[in-house]
Protein backbone atom coordinates (compact mmCIF):
# COMPACT_ATOMS: atom_id res chain seq x y z
CA UNK A 1 0.00 0.00 0.00
CA UNK A 2 2.72 2.00 1.05
CA UNK A 3 4.77 1.72 -2.28
CA UNK A 4 1.32 2.46 -4.05
CA UNK A 5 1.42 6.40 -3.13
CA UNK A 6 5.16 6.36 -3.07
CA UNK A 7 5.12 5.69 -6.70
CA UNK A 8 2.96 6.31 -9.92
CA UNK A 9 2.80 4.59 -12.96
CA UNK A 10 4.55 6.94 -15.27
CA UNK A 11 5.00 4.72 -18.47
CA UNK A 12 1.94 1.89 -18.73
CA UNK A 13 3.21 -1.44 -19.64
CA UNK A 14 3.27 -1.40 -23.36
CA UNK A 15 5.98 1.49 -23.55
CA UNK A 16 8.98 0.44 -22.00
CA UNK A 17 8.44 -3.23 -23.42
CA UNK A 18 8.41 -1.60 -27.03
CA UNK A 19 10.82 0.94 -26.27
CA UNK A 20 13.59 -1.88 -25.60
CA UNK A 21 12.11 -4.09 -28.52
CA UNK A 22 13.21 -0.87 -30.60
CA UNK A 23 16.18 -0.40 -29.23
CA UNK A 24 17.62 -4.11 -30.12
CA UNK A 25 15.98 -4.18 -33.01
CA UNK A 26 16.67 -0.97 -34.61
CA UNK A 27 20.37 -1.62 -34.07
CA UNK A 28 20.73 -5.31 -35.12
CA UNK A 29 18.53 -3.96 -38.06
CA UNK A 30 20.92 -1.32 -38.74
CA UNK A 31 24.17 -3.32 -38.08
CA UNK A 32 23.23 -6.07 -40.31
CA UNK A 33 21.73 -3.49 -42.66
CA UNK A 34 25.43 -1.76 -43.05
CA UNK A 35 27.00 -5.26 -43.76
CA UNK A 36 23.76 -5.55 -46.45
CA UNK A 37 25.06 -2.08 -48.35
CA UNK A 38 28.67 -2.96 -48.33
CA UNK A 39 28.09 -5.98 -50.68
CA UNK A 40 26.69 -3.41 -53.42
CA UNK A 41 27.36 0.13 -51.80
CA UNK A 42 24.85 3.13 -52.94
CA UNK A 43 27.21 5.72 -53.32
CA UNK A 44 30.69 4.02 -54.82
CA UNK A 45 32.83 6.31 -52.23
CA UNK A 46 31.33 5.34 -49.39
CA UNK A 47 31.24 2.03 -47.06
CA UNK A 48 30.69 1.14 -43.34
CA UNK A 49 33.97 -0.10 -41.69
CA UNK A 50 32.55 -4.23 -41.04
CA UNK A 51 33.70 -3.82 -37.29
CA UNK A 52 30.41 -1.69 -36.35
CA UNK A 53 28.63 -3.77 -38.52
CA UNK A 54 26.70 -7.22 -37.86
CA UNK A 55 26.27 -10.64 -39.88
CA UNK A 56 30.01 -10.82 -41.02
CA UNK A 57 31.78 -12.54 -37.87
CA UNK A 58 34.76 -12.61 -39.31
CA UNK A 59 35.89 -12.99 -43.05
CA UNK A 60 36.80 -16.43 -42.21
CA UNK A 61 34.15 -17.36 -40.20
CA UNK A 62 31.47 -16.28 -43.08
CA UNK A 63 33.56 -18.32 -46.11
CA UNK A 64 33.33 -21.17 -43.59
CA UNK A 65 29.34 -20.83 -43.20
CA UNK A 66 27.99 -19.19 -46.17
CA UNK A 67 31.06 -19.04 -48.31
CA UNK A 68 30.48 -15.55 -49.03
CA UNK A 69 32.08 -11.78 -47.49
CA UNK A 70 28.98 -11.71 -45.00
CA UNK A 71 26.15 -10.95 -46.37
CA UNK A 72 24.33 -14.45 -46.13
CA UNK A 73 24.97 -13.49 -42.08
CA UNK A 74 23.96 -10.08 -42.67
CA UNK A 75 20.78 -11.20 -44.36
CA UNK A 76 20.31 -14.05 -41.38
CA UNK A 77 19.95 -11.26 -38.88
CA UNK A 78 18.03 -8.20 -40.80
CA UNK A 79 15.25 -10.45 -41.75
CA UNK A 80 15.28 -11.97 -38.44
CA UNK A 81 15.40 -8.43 -36.63
CA UNK A 82 12.34 -7.02 -38.46
CA UNK A 83 9.82 -9.25 -36.96
CA UNK A 84 11.07 -7.49 -33.68
CA UNK A 85 10.58 -4.41 -35.19
CA UNK A 86 7.18 -5.24 -37.05
CA UNK A 87 5.59 -7.07 -34.17
CA UNK A 88 6.48 -3.62 -31.41
CA UNK A 89 5.49 -0.77 -33.93
CA UNK A 90 2.10 -2.93 -34.84
CA UNK A 91 1.56 -3.36 -31.66
CA UNK A 92 2.36 0.22 -30.37
CA UNK A 93 0.73 1.95 -32.96
CA UNK A 94 -2.61 0.37 -32.59
CA UNK A 95 -2.40 1.20 -28.78
CA UNK A 96 -1.11 4.67 -29.13
CA UNK A 97 -4.30 5.23 -31.04
CA UNK A 98 -6.66 3.47 -29.50
CA UNK A 99 -5.60 4.33 -26.13
CA UNK A 100 -5.35 7.93 -26.55
CA UNK A 101 -1.46 7.63 -26.14
CA UNK A 102 -0.49 9.76 -29.29
CA UNK A 103 -3.65 12.63 -28.71
CA UNK A 104 -2.63 12.80 -25.17
CA UNK A 105 1.11 13.53 -24.89
CA UNK A 106 1.89 13.84 -28.77
CA UNK A 107 -0.60 16.09 -30.31
CA UNK A 108 -0.62 19.02 -30.85
CA UNK A 109 2.89 20.05 -31.81
CA UNK A 110 2.82 23.63 -32.40
CA UNK A 111 6.02 25.21 -34.68
CA UNK A 112 6.20 28.35 -32.30
CA UNK A 113 6.25 26.08 -29.14
CA UNK A 114 8.98 23.67 -30.47
CA UNK A 115 11.22 26.60 -31.74
CA UNK A 116 10.61 28.14 -28.01
CA UNK A 117 11.12 24.95 -25.90
CA UNK A 118 14.27 24.65 -28.13
CA UNK A 119 15.71 28.11 -27.50
CA UNK A 120 15.26 27.30 -23.58
CA UNK A 121 16.88 23.87 -23.73
CA UNK A 122 20.24 25.33 -25.41
CA UNK A 123 20.48 27.95 -22.89
CA UNK A 124 19.55 25.87 -20.18
CA UNK A 125 16.91 27.09 -18.92
CA UNK A 126 14.61 24.31 -19.94
CA UNK A 127 12.60 22.73 -17.07
CA UNK A 128 12.33 19.01 -17.53
CA UNK A 129 9.57 16.97 -15.32
CA UNK A 130 9.35 13.55 -15.68
CA UNK A 131 5.64 12.76 -17.20
CA UNK A 132 4.97 16.13 -19.17
CA UNK A 133 7.20 16.18 -22.69
CA UNK A 134 7.96 19.58 -24.18
CA UNK A 135 7.64 20.48 -27.60
CA UNK A 136 10.96 19.43 -28.91
CA UNK A 137 10.79 15.47 -27.29
CA UNK A 138 7.23 15.12 -28.85
CA UNK A 139 9.08 16.32 -32.33
CA UNK A 140 11.52 14.03 -32.24
CA UNK A 141 9.60 10.79 -30.52
CA UNK A 142 6.61 11.29 -33.61
CA UNK A 143 10.02 11.98 -36.04
CA UNK A 144 11.49 8.64 -34.93
CA UNK A 145 8.29 6.66 -34.92
CA UNK A 146 6.99 8.32 -38.46
CA UNK A 147 10.69 6.64 -39.55
CA UNK A 148 9.99 3.40 -38.41
CA UNK A 149 7.30 3.39 -40.31
CA UNK A 150 9.00 4.87 -43.12
CA UNK A 151 11.89 1.59 -42.78
CA UNK A 152 9.14 -0.55 -42.78
CA UNK A 153 7.49 0.47 -45.61
CA UNK A 154 10.68 1.06 -47.58
CA UNK A 155 11.58 -1.89 -46.10
CA UNK A 156 8.31 -4.29 -47.50
CA UNK A 157 8.96 -2.61 -50.95
CA UNK A 158 12.79 -3.84 -51.08
CA UNK A 159 11.84 -7.11 -49.79
CA UNK A 160 8.84 -7.72 -52.17
CA UNK A 161 8.68 -4.98 -54.94
CA UNK A 162 6.77 -7.07 -57.47
CA UNK A 163 4.20 -8.71 -54.28
CA UNK A 164 3.89 -5.18 -53.19
CA UNK A 165 4.48 -3.00 -56.06
CA UNK A 166 1.37 -1.11 -55.62
CA UNK A 167 3.09 0.13 -52.16
CA UNK A 168 6.29 0.86 -53.91
CA UNK A 169 4.98 3.59 -56.50
CA UNK A 170 5.42 6.78 -54.32
CA UNK A 171 8.89 5.07 -53.36
CA UNK A 172 10.09 5.57 -56.77
CA UNK A 173 9.76 1.42 -56.90
CA UNK A 174 12.80 -0.89 -55.80
CA UNK A 175 15.43 1.97 -56.79
CA UNK A 176 14.04 4.22 -55.13
CA UNK A 177 13.01 2.59 -51.83
CA UNK A 178 16.62 1.94 -51.90
CA UNK A 179 17.65 5.15 -51.61
CA UNK A 180 14.80 6.09 -49.01
CA UNK A 181 15.28 2.86 -47.03
CA UNK A 182 19.46 4.37 -46.43
CA UNK A 183 18.21 7.78 -45.64
CA UNK A 184 15.71 6.85 -43.37
CA UNK A 185 18.21 4.38 -41.31
CA UNK A 186 20.36 8.06 -41.51
CA UNK A 187 17.89 9.75 -40.06
CA UNK A 188 17.35 7.27 -37.34
CA UNK A 189 21.33 6.91 -36.43
CA UNK A 190 20.74 10.90 -35.87
CA UNK A 191 17.21 10.25 -33.23
CA UNK A 192 19.56 7.68 -31.44
CA UNK A 193 22.56 9.87 -31.17
CA UNK A 194 20.40 13.00 -29.40
CA UNK A 195 18.22 10.78 -27.63
CA UNK A 196 21.14 8.55 -26.14
CA UNK A 197 22.83 12.16 -25.57
CA UNK A 198 19.83 13.75 -24.19
CA UNK A 199 19.55 11.26 -21.48
CA UNK A 200 22.78 11.39 -20.53
CA UNK A 201 22.15 14.98 -19.64
CA UNK A 202 18.63 14.33 -17.76
CA UNK A 203 19.51 10.42 -16.74
CA UNK A 204 16.70 10.30 -13.97
CA UNK A 205 13.86 9.82 -16.94
CA UNK A 206 16.33 6.13 -17.92
CA UNK A 207 15.00 4.15 -14.55
CA UNK A 208 10.89 4.93 -15.46
CA UNK A 209 12.03 3.78 -19.13
CA UNK A 210 13.08 0.28 -17.11
CA UNK A 211 10.40 -0.55 -14.68
CA UNK A 212 7.46 1.99 -16.06
CA UNK A 213 7.47 3.85 -12.50
CA UNK A 214 8.70 6.80 -10.58
CA UNK A 215 8.83 8.27 -7.32
CA UNK A 216 5.55 10.34 -6.93
CA UNK A 217 7.64 13.47 -5.53
CA UNK A 218 10.20 13.26 -8.73
CA UNK A 219 6.70 13.27 -11.48
CA UNK A 220 5.26 16.46 -12.39
CA UNK A 221 1.77 17.12 -11.11
CA UNK A 222 -0.47 16.56 -14.04
CA UNK A 223 1.23 13.43 -15.15
CA UNK A 224 0.53 11.93 -11.19
CA UNK A 225 -2.13 9.29 -11.32
CA UNK A 226 -1.82 9.47 -15.41
CA UNK A 227 -1.37 5.74 -17.34
CA UNK B 1 62.57 10.38 -40.67
CA UNK B 2 59.85 7.96 -39.97
CA UNK B 3 59.60 4.19 -37.90
CA UNK B 4 58.64 2.87 -41.41
CA UNK B 5 61.35 4.67 -43.68
CA UNK B 6 63.90 3.40 -40.84
CA UNK B 7 62.63 0.21 -41.04
CA UNK B 8 62.63 -0.02 -44.82
CA UNK B 9 66.26 1.78 -44.98
CA UNK B 10 67.72 0.05 -42.04
CA UNK B 11 69.00 1.86 -38.81
CA UNK B 12 66.49 1.56 -36.42
CA UNK B 13 67.84 2.72 -32.90
CA UNK B 14 66.66 1.47 -29.51
CA UNK B 15 64.43 3.91 -28.39
CA UNK B 16 62.76 3.09 -32.11
CA UNK B 17 61.93 -0.15 -31.24
CA UNK B 18 60.63 0.41 -27.82
CA UNK B 19 58.28 2.64 -29.73
CA UNK B 20 57.30 0.07 -32.09
CA UNK B 21 56.67 -2.26 -29.44
CA UNK B 22 54.40 0.08 -27.45
CA UNK B 23 52.61 0.89 -30.56
CA UNK B 24 52.05 -3.01 -31.27
CA UNK B 25 50.67 -3.30 -27.86
CA UNK B 26 48.59 -0.57 -28.39
CA UNK B 27 47.23 -1.91 -31.46
CA UNK B 28 46.59 -5.90 -29.68
CA UNK B 29 44.89 -3.89 -26.72
CA UNK B 30 42.39 -2.43 -29.14
CA UNK B 31 41.82 -5.26 -31.56
CA UNK B 32 41.41 -7.10 -28.25
CA UNK B 33 38.69 -4.34 -26.91
CA UNK B 34 36.94 -4.38 -29.92
CA UNK B 35 36.64 -8.16 -30.18
CA UNK B 36 35.23 -8.25 -26.66
CA UNK B 37 32.63 -5.35 -28.01
CA UNK B 38 31.75 -7.43 -30.89
CA UNK B 39 31.96 -10.41 -29.25
CA UNK B 40 27.50 -10.69 -30.39
CA UNK B 41 28.80 -10.61 -33.42
CA UNK B 42 31.60 -13.05 -33.33
CA UNK B 43 29.14 -15.41 -32.80
CA UNK B 44 27.18 -14.53 -36.25
CA UNK B 45 28.42 -18.12 -37.62
CA UNK B 46 28.79 -20.18 -34.90
CA UNK B 47 26.17 -23.22 -34.45
CA UNK B 48 23.34 -22.25 -32.35
CA UNK B 49 23.36 -18.58 -33.32
CA UNK B 50 23.33 -19.49 -36.80
CA UNK B 51 20.78 -22.50 -36.61
CA UNK B 52 18.40 -20.27 -35.00
CA UNK B 53 18.71 -17.25 -37.37
CA UNK B 54 18.22 -19.94 -40.33
CA UNK B 55 15.46 -21.74 -38.49
CA UNK B 56 13.56 -18.09 -38.70
CA UNK B 57 14.42 -17.94 -42.47
CA UNK B 58 12.59 -21.00 -43.13
CA UNK B 59 9.71 -19.13 -40.96
CA UNK B 60 10.15 -16.74 -43.53
CA UNK B 61 9.70 -18.62 -46.26
CA UNK B 62 6.61 -20.08 -45.41
CA UNK B 63 5.31 -16.12 -44.79
CA UNK B 64 6.57 -15.60 -48.34
CA UNK B 65 4.86 -18.24 -49.55
CA UNK B 66 1.36 -16.83 -48.11
CA UNK B 67 2.44 -13.67 -49.73
CA UNK B 68 2.31 -15.04 -52.81
CA UNK B 69 -0.34 -14.08 -55.52
CA UNK B 70 0.07 -16.41 -58.48
CA UNK B 71 -1.10 -14.29 -60.96
CA UNK B 72 0.29 -11.25 -59.71
CA UNK B 73 2.43 -10.09 -62.97
CA UNK B 74 5.65 -8.11 -62.86
CA UNK B 75 5.65 -4.68 -64.01
CA UNK B 76 7.32 -4.43 -67.94
CA UNK B 77 8.96 -1.63 -69.36
CA UNK B 78 9.57 -0.50 -73.10
CA UNK B 79 12.28 -2.02 -75.03
CA UNK B 80 14.62 1.15 -75.08
CA UNK B 81 15.27 0.32 -71.32
CA UNK B 82 16.77 -3.11 -72.25
CA UNK B 83 20.14 -2.84 -70.71
CA UNK B 84 22.61 -3.77 -73.62
CA UNK B 85 25.53 -5.24 -71.80
CA UNK B 86 23.88 -7.03 -68.60
CA UNK B 87 25.56 -7.68 -65.03
CA UNK B 88 27.94 -10.85 -65.00
CA UNK B 89 27.86 -12.28 -61.44
CA UNK B 90 28.68 -16.05 -60.80
CA UNK B 91 30.84 -17.68 -58.02
CA UNK B 92 33.69 -18.26 -60.81
CA UNK B 93 35.37 -16.12 -63.47
CA UNK B 94 33.71 -15.51 -66.86
CA UNK B 95 36.99 -17.08 -67.89
CA UNK B 96 35.65 -20.28 -66.68
CA UNK B 97 32.23 -20.54 -67.90
CA UNK B 98 31.18 -23.53 -69.05
CA UNK B 99 30.55 -23.93 -72.74
CA UNK B 100 27.92 -26.48 -73.71
CA UNK B 101 27.71 -27.98 -77.20
CA UNK B 102 23.71 -26.98 -78.27
CA UNK B 103 23.68 -30.17 -80.28
CA UNK B 104 24.39 -32.48 -77.87
CA UNK B 105 22.71 -30.88 -74.88
CA UNK B 106 19.37 -32.49 -73.30
CA UNK B 107 17.07 -31.11 -70.79
CA UNK B 108 16.30 -34.19 -68.17
CA UNK B 109 13.40 -34.77 -66.81
CA UNK B 110 12.96 -36.31 -63.21
CA UNK B 111 10.56 -36.96 -60.20
CA UNK B 112 6.53 -36.83 -60.47
CA UNK B 113 6.33 -36.64 -64.25
CA UNK B 114 4.58 -38.67 -66.96
CA UNK B 115 6.62 -38.60 -70.15
CA UNK B 116 10.28 -38.94 -69.17
CA UNK B 117 11.76 -38.04 -72.46
CA UNK B 118 14.78 -35.75 -72.26
CA UNK B 119 14.28 -32.00 -74.58
CA UNK B 120 16.61 -31.21 -77.34
CA UNK B 121 17.37 -27.30 -77.51
CA UNK B 122 15.52 -27.73 -81.17
CA UNK B 123 12.40 -29.35 -79.72
CA UNK B 124 11.95 -26.59 -76.86
CA UNK B 125 12.46 -23.68 -79.51
CA UNK B 126 9.87 -25.54 -81.40
CA UNK B 127 7.29 -24.62 -78.77
CA UNK B 128 5.41 -21.39 -78.05
CA UNK B 129 7.72 -18.62 -77.02
CA UNK B 130 6.92 -15.66 -74.77
CA UNK B 131 8.89 -12.39 -73.68
CA UNK B 132 9.53 -9.89 -71.52
CA UNK B 133 11.22 -6.90 -70.51
CA UNK B 134 11.52 -6.95 -66.54
CA UNK B 135 13.43 -5.74 -63.46
CA UNK B 136 16.28 -8.67 -62.28
CA UNK B 137 16.90 -7.78 -58.72
CA UNK B 138 19.87 -9.75 -57.06
CA UNK B 139 20.04 -11.13 -53.24
CA UNK B 140 23.41 -8.38 -53.06
CA UNK B 141 21.28 -4.98 -53.87
CA UNK B 142 21.39 -4.40 -57.22
CA UNK B 143 18.74 -4.41 -60.49
CA UNK B 144 18.95 -3.89 -64.03
CA UNK B 145 16.31 -3.92 -66.62
CA UNK B 146 16.62 -6.75 -69.43
CA UNK B 147 14.20 -8.81 -71.73
CA UNK B 148 14.23 -12.60 -71.42
CA UNK B 149 12.83 -15.05 -74.06
CA UNK B 150 11.56 -18.58 -73.83
CA UNK B 151 9.16 -21.43 -73.09
CA UNK B 152 7.19 -20.45 -69.71
CA UNK B 153 8.21 -23.34 -67.86
CA UNK B 154 4.16 -24.18 -66.98
CA UNK B 155 3.38 -24.86 -70.58
CA UNK B 156 6.59 -27.39 -70.87
CA UNK B 157 5.23 -28.82 -67.28
CA UNK B 158 1.53 -29.10 -68.52
CA UNK B 159 3.08 -30.74 -71.90
CA UNK B 160 4.92 -33.38 -70.27
CA UNK B 161 2.45 -34.33 -67.61
CA UNK B 162 4.38 -33.32 -64.72
CA UNK B 163 2.07 -33.63 -61.30
CA UNK B 164 1.71 -30.04 -60.74
CA UNK B 165 0.26 -31.14 -57.05
CA UNK B 166 3.89 -31.90 -56.11
CA UNK B 167 5.71 -29.27 -53.70
CA UNK B 168 9.10 -28.55 -55.37
CA UNK B 169 10.83 -28.00 -58.22
CA UNK B 170 14.76 -28.92 -58.42
CA UNK B 171 16.68 -27.32 -61.12
CA UNK B 172 20.32 -28.93 -61.59
CA UNK B 173 23.16 -27.55 -63.92
CA UNK B 174 26.20 -28.18 -65.59
CA UNK B 175 28.51 -25.58 -64.31
CA UNK B 176 32.08 -26.22 -62.57
CA UNK B 177 29.80 -25.96 -58.92
CA UNK B 178 26.96 -27.88 -59.67
CA UNK B 179 24.78 -25.14 -58.83
CA UNK B 180 21.39 -26.33 -57.91
CA UNK B 181 18.46 -24.52 -56.66
CA UNK B 182 15.09 -25.50 -55.22
CA UNK B 183 11.22 -23.63 -55.94
CA UNK B 184 8.12 -24.32 -54.55
CA UNK B 185 5.66 -24.98 -57.68
CA UNK B 186 3.52 -22.19 -57.34
CA UNK B 187 6.09 -19.58 -58.33
CA UNK B 188 7.29 -22.16 -61.25
CA UNK B 189 3.79 -22.00 -62.55
CA UNK B 190 3.77 -18.43 -62.20
CA UNK B 191 3.47 -16.95 -66.22
CA UNK B 192 6.60 -14.83 -66.17
CA UNK B 193 8.78 -18.22 -65.56
CA UNK B 194 10.55 -19.40 -68.44
CA UNK B 195 12.72 -21.37 -69.59
CA UNK B 196 14.82 -18.91 -70.88
CA UNK B 197 17.06 -18.90 -74.26
CA UNK B 198 17.31 -15.24 -75.90
CA UNK B 199 18.70 -12.22 -74.56
CA UNK B 200 17.42 -8.99 -75.79
CA UNK B 201 16.04 -11.40 -79.06
CA UNK B 202 19.59 -13.41 -79.27
CA UNK B 203 20.27 -16.39 -78.20
CA UNK B 204 21.92 -16.15 -74.53
CA UNK B 205 25.90 -16.09 -74.14
CA UNK B 206 27.66 -18.70 -72.30
CA UNK B 207 28.22 -16.46 -69.05
CA UNK B 208 24.73 -16.25 -68.94
CA UNK B 209 23.97 -19.99 -68.93
CA UNK B 210 23.75 -20.98 -72.81
CA UNK B 211 21.29 -22.69 -73.83
CA UNK B 212 19.14 -22.41 -71.30
CA UNK B 213 18.71 -21.02 -67.66
CA UNK B 214 15.72 -20.22 -65.70
CA UNK B 215 14.30 -16.78 -65.60
CA UNK B 216 11.70 -15.46 -63.47
CA UNK B 217 10.18 -11.89 -62.65
CA UNK B 218 8.74 -13.54 -58.81
CA UNK B 219 12.45 -14.78 -57.45
CA UNK B 220 15.75 -13.23 -56.40
CA UNK B 221 18.71 -13.60 -59.45
CA UNK B 222 20.35 -16.44 -57.49
CA UNK B 223 17.12 -18.72 -57.88
CA UNK B 224 17.21 -18.28 -61.56
CA UNK B 225 20.22 -21.42 -62.23
CA UNK B 226 21.56 -20.64 -65.71
CA UNK B 227 23.41 -23.99 -67.84
CA UNK B 228 20.48 -26.45 -66.60
CA UNK B 229 20.29 -29.66 -67.50
CA UNK B 230 17.90 -31.01 -65.70
CA UNK B 231 14.26 -30.57 -63.82
CA UNK B 232 12.82 -32.21 -61.04
CA UNK B 233 9.03 -32.55 -60.00
CA UNK B 234 9.13 -33.34 -55.95
CA UNK B 235 7.47 -33.72 -52.39
CA UNK B 236 10.18 -33.81 -50.76
CA UNK B 237 12.21 -30.40 -49.71
CA UNK B 238 15.32 -29.52 -51.96
CA UNK B 239 17.94 -27.15 -51.06
CA UNK B 240 20.01 -25.64 -53.25
CA UNK B 241 23.90 -24.45 -53.58
CA UNK B 242 23.07 -20.99 -51.93
CA UNK B 243 20.22 -22.39 -50.10
CA UNK B 244 22.07 -24.70 -48.30
CA UNK B 245 25.13 -22.10 -47.49
CA UNK B 246 22.29 -19.83 -45.17
CA UNK B 247 20.43 -17.71 -48.19
CA UNK B 248 16.78 -17.80 -47.50
CA UNK B 249 15.09 -20.48 -49.41
CA UNK B 250 11.86 -19.42 -50.87
CA UNK B 251 13.90 -15.71 -51.99
CA UNK B 252 10.56 -14.47 -53.62
CA UNK B 253 10.13 -11.15 -54.83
Amino acid sequence: MNAQSEYVILHPRVVPYAHWCWALGVIILIGSGWQIYNQEPIFAFFTFPSWATIGLGSYESAERAHNDIGLAGALLWHFAAMWLLFISLTVFVIYGFVSGHFRKHFLPIWPSQVLADLLAALRGRLDHRLGVRNAVQKLLYVGALLLMLLMLWSGLVLWKPVQFEEIGVPLGNYEGARYVHFFGMAGIVLFIIVHVALTLLVPKVLPPMITGRARRSAVAVQAQGDA
Amino acid sequence: MTIEAKLRDGGLSQSDVVNLKRRLFLKRGLSLSALTLLSGCEITNTGPVDGFLRMISRMNDGVQAALFRPNKLARTFPESMVAPEFRFNAQYGADSVPTINPATWRLELAGAIANKQPWTLEELRALPQTSYVARHVCVEGWSMIGQWGGVPLRALLEKVGADLSAKYVMFRCDDPINYSSGWDVASALHPQTILCLTYAGRPIEPKFGAPMRLKSTVKLGFKQPKYITSIELTNDFRGGYWEDLGYNWFAGV
